[in-house]
């Protein structure tokens, strides 16, 4: 294959990825967005080692070795892994990215075949110089977000002290060795300054992601998965691949409209998220500014209770959180619903933009569940419905259905857009307790008068509520 | 001193109703007054004389008797000029005045020196006016009626059946004007079992219509009716030309046509011409509630039931009249609401305070000084509002797309991004060289297409998104691959063989995992999203 028709191929390739990212606009077309990502992939692929670029004779046997063991472990975990624990693996794949980036780069450093002068060669310096630094951060941070996702490291942020000074330090100590690095003579001298700047990004990416809160975690999922694409980007400059560039810069502009999205969910700003020490670093102050504490009682309900009002009810919303995915209570959701839909009554899914760990978390374990998309909404779909609403629904949220973002000015939430349960007749949050959400907020929605609390583990109380109905 | 209220008999012709009913004479009695009833006043209404006097009413022989008796007089119909002269000064007149259709009658009432509450004239948008509203507990009862009539008058049962003797099809009721009496119209015959429609020029009557079972029909033409105050309002000429063949369609379809437009101070629309009258089927009946302010139907005469064409017009103007036990009952809770707000001490006498919206609005002479009309309420904003916040809430929808879209940046900040975007591409443009500059371009190009793309995704599938998106950030695959074995110009000196492609396979290695894992992560849960 000639070096145009692969430059031709690469085209191809390109575009079918971004009919891939078009396709997901609508759960019909999305199944055909991912096929169009694969064939993409596989042009790509083909595409290069049929090229001029690789010696079939001695690379074939190695490719076809390494993405056979690499495929292998690919396609077993995606065949394994519980859609609860999709954040995670999510977050894992990113720092595979990452690590690549950064192999690839310093392959790319050494490999002395392509010989640059002048300007040239300046550039092409400083465009592995940046591959390897975002590759190394995208890996040590993707790694941390997936310690943290799946329970292994603590969700509490971590704060160092003069933590925002070590950042600019290392800021500073990255762009002193890039000039090192640019400026050296040989391969041997520039190595010294390149793996230091390596370690200070690695040490960089895992503070960035430690500093961050539970609840800020879709900022940094989808920031990290911005960073692997960025890095992509890079590669691509580095080894003068435009394939490379427009697909990094697709997943790149993705995931920094996701970041954008979800922080605008939370009302919170970008750069405050990434500053970090929000979710759970907050109680003490909050307490103070919120001199008032528990006002009120909270009325707790059994399980037959909470199937009476369901029973009752005409209209239904259910409003899931991370508690229904750590109980993994969305399949008795569904089997509730259907039983309520049979009788005729309206249940429908009211899902805030930053439920759970990850974007749209809640409606891949909805989905999974075989709740039928139609009755899942956003929150501006269906806010305006629950002044109409007999009965709403909580399971495991807090943050997102606390009426102190709307009335209390002073709260640490004020601003952030709330779904408004506390409008419908009756409100029932399931809790395991009245602990307070990730934001270590009080939730005045609990001491509301048509507010019912059903405590105990979801699952276990959703089946209950479940036999209570059908009894 | 306690008042005396004073209920005279009421003597417009065919008028059965009285202002008091003895039920509410023992409340009045509880309030501090004393109460007079005129003898019989009560008897066509099926209320015996002695029924009031159980309840604790003194019974006067003759109106004149009762009118020098009373301080406050409560009455139905406007006073005729008889009454008023028979009025003592000073008094207070409570009942039905239409100050704007009865000047002469505004000038003979001021000029007893007295005080006249026209329940009329209350202002029905205060919330806490409609158990005084009058009016609607008036309109409610004529409503139903008009359906009674209209069955009497109607050749067939209302609801459809299938019997042994054949089938008996359902009376299509087409009802002008969801108003109170619209609405207790659409109510009674559905319950009869008619197929009921019915329209409105206030758009947002419809829900209340299919509430109670009617189907709205839509006039074919953009215009908004409320005119404040729960009235309708005259259309433009363009809206009532649509109207017109609207009705007229209707007119060909439905067994039964009842109109009860009214537009407050104007004589009744004429909805129905004679032409629709003749293109209904034979034994269709019109029930014209507006007969007495000359009828929405040209070919009615008021107070009468006339047959033009085959089709029956009722034009009766007593249709509350004919249920007056009930109509009564209703108009005498009204005036005891009333007479409660006048006298909240209980001492009964009765206190005017002009201060009291609701009051004010009703008060339209006192003290022999015409206070009609009364200033405008204060508070008739949330009539406009309305149907502003009703379009704010599409056009919010709208902008928010697929939980993206957003507001436009401020000037400003466009100015801000634009110049740190102009400084960059001349820095760019001054100092790299051209294969770089290429793909600068491409690089750019894309971030856009990438950023116009993701928008358009739906907030539920963000995580498949992610995971698409993961997948095909592998494809720095090829970077590896290049990498693997490139076809060297032999003997090229220095090159880390091996390293490079411990490096490479590695990279590989990383990049296959992520690729196929992400493609098939992504698919098994796109397979989960079900409508």
């Amino acid at each position: 294959m000639s070096e145009n028709l692969a430059i031709a191929a690469y085209l191809g390739a390109a575009i079918l990825f971004i009919l891939s990212l078009g396709g997901l606009s609508n759960p019909e077309t999305a199944r055909r967005g991912n096929l169009f990502g694969m064939i993409g992939m596989g042009i790509a692929v083909l595409a290069t080692v049929l090229g001029p670029r690789v010696d079939l004779v001695h690379g074939l046997p190695l490719i076809v070795g390494a993405l056979a063991v690499g495929g292998g472990i690919g396609v077993y975990a995606a065949r394994t892994v519980q859609m609860t624990q999709m954040p995670e693996l999510v977050a894992l794949m990113h720092s595979l990215v990452g690590l690549a980036a950064c192999l690839v780069g310093f392959a790319s450093y050494v490999d002395t075949s392509t010989v640059l002068e002048g300007a040239e060669k300046s550039i092409h310096l400083v465009e592995i110089y940046v591959g390897i630094l975002i590759g190394a951060m995208t890996f040590s941070g993707s790694v941390i977000a997936f310690g943290k996702l799946s329970g292994k490291i603590g969700g509490k942020p971590l704060l160092l002290p003069a933590r925002h000074w070590l950042n600019l330090f290392a800021l500073l100590a990255v762009s002193w060795f890039g000039v090192q690095f640019v400026g050296a003579g040989s391969i041997d001298a520039g190595m010294t300054p390149l793996l230091i700047m390596t370690a200070i990004a690695l040490l960089f990416g895992i503070h960035m992601v430690m500093a961050i809160g539970g609840a800020d975690m879709p900022v940094v999922v989808s920031m990290l998965n911005s960073y692997s694409g960025w890095a992509a980007a890079a590669t691509g400059f580095m080894l003068a691949n435009d394939l490379l560039i427009v697909t990094g810069a697709l997943v790149g502009s993705s995931g920094a409209i996701l970041s954008y999205i979800m922080c605008r969910a939370m009302n919170r700003n970008f750069i405050s998220v990434i500053a970090g020490g929000f979710g759970g670093g907050a109680p003490a102050a909050a307490g103070a500014a919120t001199p008032g504490e528990p006002q009120g009682e909270a009325v707790a309900v059994s399980a037959s209770e909470t199937a009476e009002l369901l029973r009752s009810a005409k209209q239904v919303i259910i409003v899931p959180g991370y508690g229904m995915a750590v109980a993994q209570a969305q399949h008795t959701v569904f089997e509730i619903t259907k039983w309520l839909r049979a009788q005729g009554v309206n249940v429908r899914f009211g899902i805030h933009p930053v439920a759970g760990r990850m974007p749209g978390h809640m409606n891949v374990l909805l989905a999974e569940a075989k709740v039928p998309y139609d009755i899942v909404l956003e929150m501006d779909e269906i806010n305006d419905d629950f002044p109409s609403t007999d009965v709403a629904m909580v399971i495991g949220a807090n943050d997102i259905v606390n009426p102190a973002a709307e009335d209390d000015p002073t709260s640490p939430i004020a601003g952030m857009p709330v779904l408004q349960v506390w409008k419908a007749k009756t409100s029932i949050v399931m809790k395991r307790s009245m602990a307070s959400g990730y934001a270590g907020v009080d939730n005045p929605l609990f001491y509301r008068d048509n507010n019912r609390m059903l405590f105990g583990d979801a699952k276990k109380m959703l089946d209950e509520v479940l036999v209570a109905l059908k009894s | 001193m306690s008042l005396t209220i004073g209920v005279p008999s009421e003597t417009f012709a065919g008028e059965k109703r009285v202002a008091t009913v003895p039920e509410v004479v023992e409340k009045l009695i509880k309030l501090g007054f004393k109460v007079c009833v005129e003898q019989g006043a009560g008897a066509a209404a099926n209320f015996s004389d002695h029924a009031y006097q159980t309840a604790g009413a003194s019974i006067a022989g003759s109106a004149a008797e009762l009118y020098a008796a009373a301080d406050v007089v409560f009455k139905v119909r406007p006073p005729t000029a008889v009454e008023v002269g028979q009025l003592r000064e000073g008094t207070t007149f409570i009942g039905f005045v239409w100050p704007a259709q009865h000047p002469d009658l505004m000038q003979q009432l001021a000029s007893r020196k007295g005080t006249v509450l026209a329940i009329d004239s209350l202002p029905r948008q205060l919330s806490r006016a409609q158990k005084m509203d009058a009016l609607t507990s008036m309109a409610g009862v004529s409503g139903y009626r008009a359906i009674i009539e209209a069955a009497h008058a109607f050749g067939r049962p209302f609801n459809g059946q299938m019997t042994a003797a054949g089938k008996i099809a359902p009376a299509k009721v087409f009802i002008a004007g969801a108003g109170v009496a619209g609405l207790a119209a659409i109510g009674a015959a559905a319950n009869l079992g008619a197929i009921v429609r019915a329209n409105d020029t206030r758009a947002e009557v419809a829900d209340q219509v299919v509430s109670l079972g009617g189907e709205f029909v839509k006039v074919d033409y953009e215009e908004e009716g409320s005119g404040g105050g729960g009235y309708a309002k005259v259309m433009s000429e363009g809206f009532q030309a649509a109207q017109r063949a609207m009705y007229a369609k209707q007119a060909r379809e439905v067994d039964i046509i009842v109109t009860t437009a009214l537009i407050p101070g104007k004589p009744a629309p004429r909805l129905i011409t004679a032409e629709m009258v003749q293109s209904m089927k034979p034994g269709s009946v019109i029930i014209d509630m507006a007969a007495e302010q000359g009828g929405n139907c040209e070919l009615t005469v008021p107070g009468e039931a006339v047959v033009r064409h085959g089709v029956t017009i009722v034009g009766y103007t007593d249709l509350v009249s004919r249920l007056a036990s009930q109509s009564s009952t209703l108009y005498s809770n009204n005036l005891l609401r009333l007479t409660e707000e006048l006298c909240k001490t209980k001492d009964g006498l009765l206190n005017v305070n002009m201060d009291d919206e609701a009051i004010r609005g009703l008060t339209v002479i006192k003290d022999g000084v015409i206070t009609w009309p009364p200033p405008p309420l204060k508070q008739a904003a949330p009539q406009a509002a309305k149907p502003a916040a009703a379009t704010a809430a599409p056009a919010k929808k709208a902008s928010h797309g697929h939980g993206a879209g957003g507001e436009p940046m401020s000037a400003g900040s466009v100015l801000m991004v634009g110049a740190v975007a102009a400084a960059l591409f001349a820095l760019v443009g001054a100092y790299a060289p051209a294969a770089f500059l290429g793909h600068f371009t491409v690089f750019v190009l894309a971030c856009f297409i990438g950023y116009m793309v993701v928008w358009n995704v739906t907030p539920s599938l963000h995580t498949p998104l992610m995971s698409v998106t993961n997948a095909i950030s592998s494809i720095i695959a090829v970077g590896a691959l290049i990498q693997v074995a490139p076809p060297l110009a032999s003997g090229a000196t220095g090159r880390p063989d091996q390293l490079i492609l411990g490096l490479a396979v590695a990279a590989l290695v990383l990049t296959a995992i992520n690729m196929f894992g992400g493609f098939a992560v992504t698919r098994r849960m796109l397979a989960m999203f079900r409508k």
